[in-house]
């Protein structure tokens, strides 16, 4: 039972670091109807920047400017990269950022070399919060998660009660016509691409000390995400963080509880062939669900584009 | 959709595309007699294992633009297909008794059918759309896949992959593949057949549908044909033509770790593909062809060669969508007009200080590079042929120098080459 709960919680840590990535990702999709590939590499400059910026400033300074430099780039990249690709189609758009992506991640070795980089959790920080049956909670992860929260509440609010946000809620939906009322929409492109780019920067400068800040850090949690905003539904916030939460949940508890295939095969009546050793099967029977944790994701994504092809929240079905 | 990649009538040099189903022996002729010759030219090992490396990129280029080029499916996973295919041929390499029946010029053909096997299975559900969800489809079963070689150990063999020796098979009119130049001939065999397969696989109904489902696919349903059908048949062939490339490479290298299935892989042979154009049937060769040789031959030059990769595949789909092929082709009509003499004055004159602007910028970053990583006290380096103090002055001053007078220069003269190029396309008038 204890274990349960320690378990809760990572998951929601990961599942809610997933968010802030997919959060991102999904308006930016359903704003330009295409999925921007170099998303997660926008979140490994966050927490590059974090780290630099953390040497000079300090962590929390990091914390500020970091995103803002992200959102920044991220605009840029619109304004002078996207929007002239555009022209070209969907699939030339969706290469672009593929190529984006390889190109930040050289550039990013470029500059600060293959090593991991010694970004670490502040001091503030820096202690165990409160312990479940011995296992102690590291304050850190408590203040992922209020950061996280607060970042969503605030999307939500500003999404769906303030001015700014019913614009650009119909400009997702209806551009022609928010630009015949005098709106800018390619500004409010620019400006949404940005922040979907500033928060996954978040994203990075919190998660850098955690899971390490290294140039593989993009790759390593990038396809994930394509995967997490599948598996909730293109385009759909609430899918997102659903997709999100029970990725997170169902990757953490795979790697903590360790479920063998041969006894589930043979808790449903199917016996262990004698010489295991020699049949075609045997990775297949012997697989642990640790050592799976990391596909499942995938495979969830799979079965969900068979049997709902529109995600578990998707409405439309592009 | 862009000019590059739909069919335009009015355009002499996509007209050449909607013939009927014949072959022009013309430039098969040629290409034969070339890998005939390239041995005799470039005799030393080393180039012929890179041009083996060279044709089975080629096959497995021509197969992804199938998809991309011809059916306007973008494919994040396809490495999976030429991998499968590729094990496949490697245990029917370790499967001694099958094999020594079997000569190994036959073995491709084996990658082939388990590179289609698999596509038939993933085509099944990943085609029922193409765009972003066919790539999400194609991108989740690729991370599947190449995540589930660490775990299926019996068939793909782990982290250190499945190896086998090709000289085991069935001798070949007396040949046993014991040497590089002997696969290097059977390569070249595959690569004839396998391009002129696929070139005329394009000219069938199908491969011609495969065209209109991309540009326009509600009109090819009005017309009574499936979009989503066609879509299948091209990823199945696709398929099977990038498991063909999988068994030329199991027999080249004699080995196959889960490299050959991850995202990095697949990702190479879409910036090959696009590299040297979509929108033509050669394009994919020319890719295939200058991105083997620019990675060889800047790897040996330089750690940052993936960093110039990246810079010039972005640069490509900001600036020349057609790729290589785009670029060749937009010279057609000038050549028709029997005006490409106009042009290489202003060419030279922008483009070879655009080509020193581009060396300087390379030179610049090389040096930040050195200053940034190099050993302590370990300040030298050398570039161009030159051994300097990269922590001086007068090397960054150089470098500057040319490199800004350079880039000044092309772009004073860009004007009057884009005044010579719209002169060089508009028939009559003074030529």
């Amino acid at each position: 039972m204890d274990l349960i709960l320690v378990n809760i919680i990572d998951g929601l840590v990961t599942g809610l670091l997933l968010f802030m990535l997919s959060a991102g990702l999904t308006l930016i999709f359903s704003m330009m109807g295409v999925l921007n590939f170099a998303h997660a590499s926008f979140y490994m400059l966050g927490a590059y920047f974090a780290y630099q910026i953390s040497i000079a400033l300090g962590f929390w300074m990091g914390l500020l400017l970091a995103p803002l430099i992200v959102g920044v780039l991220g605009a840029g990249v619109e304004r002078y990269g996207l929007r002239r690709v555009h022209q070209y189609g969907h699939v030339p758009e969706l290469i672009f950022t593929f190529g984006l992506a390889l190109l930040i991640e050289e550039l990013v070795q470029f500059i600060w070399g293959k090593n991991q980089m010694a970004y670490f959790v502040p001091d503030a920080l820096n202690f165990s919060a409160f312990a479940i049956a011995g296992n102690s909670i590291p304050a850190y992860k408590i203040f992922m998660i209020f950061i996280s929260i607060a970042i969503f509440i605030g999307l939500l609010y500003i999404l769906t009660r303030t001015r700014v946000g019913m614009i650009i809620q119909a400009a997702l939906s209806y551009p022609r016509t928010v630009e015949a009322l005098g709106h800018n929409v390619p500004l409010i492109f620019m400006g949404v691409f940005g922040v979907g780019t500033a928060l996954a920067g978040v994203a990075g400068v919190i998660a850098g000390p955690v899971l390490g800040t290294f140039p593989g850090m993009a790759f390593v949690l990038g396809s994930i995400v394509f995967v997490t905003i599948v598996i909730g539904g293109l385009g759909s916030l609430w899918g997102a963080l659903v997709a999100s939460l029970l990725i997170g949940w169902i990757t953490t508890f795979a790697k903590s509880y360790n479920i063998e295939m041969a006894d589930i095969l043979n808790g449903i009546g199917i016996g262990t062939p004698e010489n295991l050793d020699e049949s075609l099967f045997r990775d297949f029977w012997t697989i642990t669900s640790p050592q799976i944790a990391d596909i499942l994701p995938y495979i969830l994504m799979v079965l969900i584009l068979i049997f709902r092809p529109s995600g578990l929240f998707g409405k439309r079905h592009s | 959709m862009t000019d590059q990649i739909t069919t335009d009538p009015t355009k002499p040099s996509e007209r050449m595309r909607a013939g009927s189903m014949t072959l022009s022996l013309g430039p098969w002729i040629v290409a034969a007699v070339l890998l005939a010759v390239l041995p005799f030219i470039f005799t030393n090992n080393s180039s012929i294992t890179i041009m083996n490396q060279m044709w089975i990129t080629v096959i497995f280029a021509l197969a992804y633009n199938m998809l991309l080029g011809q059916g306007g499916m973008l494919s994040f996973g396809h490495a999976v297909y030429a991998g499968v295919g590729g094990f496949a041929c490697m245990h029917i390499m370790n499967a001694s008794d099958f094999f020594a029946a079997l000569p190994l010029p036959v073995l491709p053909v084996f990658g082939g059918l388990f590179g289609m096997g698999l596509a038939m299975i993933v085509g099944s559900f990943s085609t029922r759309s193409a765009g972003t969800v066919f790539a999400m489809i194609s991108l989740g079963v690729g991370e599947l896949i190449a995540a589930c070689s660490v775990i299926i150990v019996a068939f793909f063999g782990g982290e250190e992959g499945v190896s086998g020796d090709r000289t085991y098979a069935r001798p070949f009119f007396g040949t046993e593949f014991l040497q590089q130049i002997e696969v290097y001939y059977l390569i070249s065999a595959w690569v004839l057949i396998a391009a002129a397969l696929m070139y005329l696989w394009s000219r069938t109904p199908v491969g011609r549908m495969a065209n209109a489902v991309r540009d326009n696919p509600e009109r090819a349903e009005f017309l009574g044909y499936s979009a989503r059908w066609v879509r299948f048949y091209s990823f199945v062939a696709s398929g099977f033509f990038a498991g063909i490339a999988g068994g030329l490479f199991a027999i080249n290298y004699e080995i196959l770790t889960e490299e050959n299935l991850n995202t990095t892989s697949s990702g190479v042979i879409l910036l090959v593909t696009f590299l040297g154009g979509v929108g033509f049937f050669f394009g994919p060769i020319i890719g295939a062809i200058a991105f083997t040789l620019l990675q060889t031959v800047l790897s040996l030059q330089t750690e940052l060669w993936a960093f110039y990769a990246g810079t010039l595949f972005v640069a490509t789909v900001m600036f020349f969508p057609g790729g290589l092929a785009g670029l060749m082709m937009m010279h057609v009509p000038v050549f028709k007009l029997g005006k490409a003499r106009l042009l290489i004055l202003p060419y030279l004159k922008t483009l070879l200080p655009a080509l020193i602007g581009i060396l300087g910028l390379s030179a610049l970053v090389e040096m930040v590079f050195h200053v940034r990583h190099a050993a302590y006290g370990d300040d030298e380096m050398t570039l161009f042929w030159t051994t300097f103090n990269s922590h001086d002055i007068l090397p960054w001053v150089v470098a500057l120098g040319v490199t800004a007078i350079a880039l000044g220069i092309t772009r004073a003269n860009a004007p009057a080459l884009r005044d010579a190029w719209n002169e060089a396309n508009t028939a009559g008038g003074s030529a």
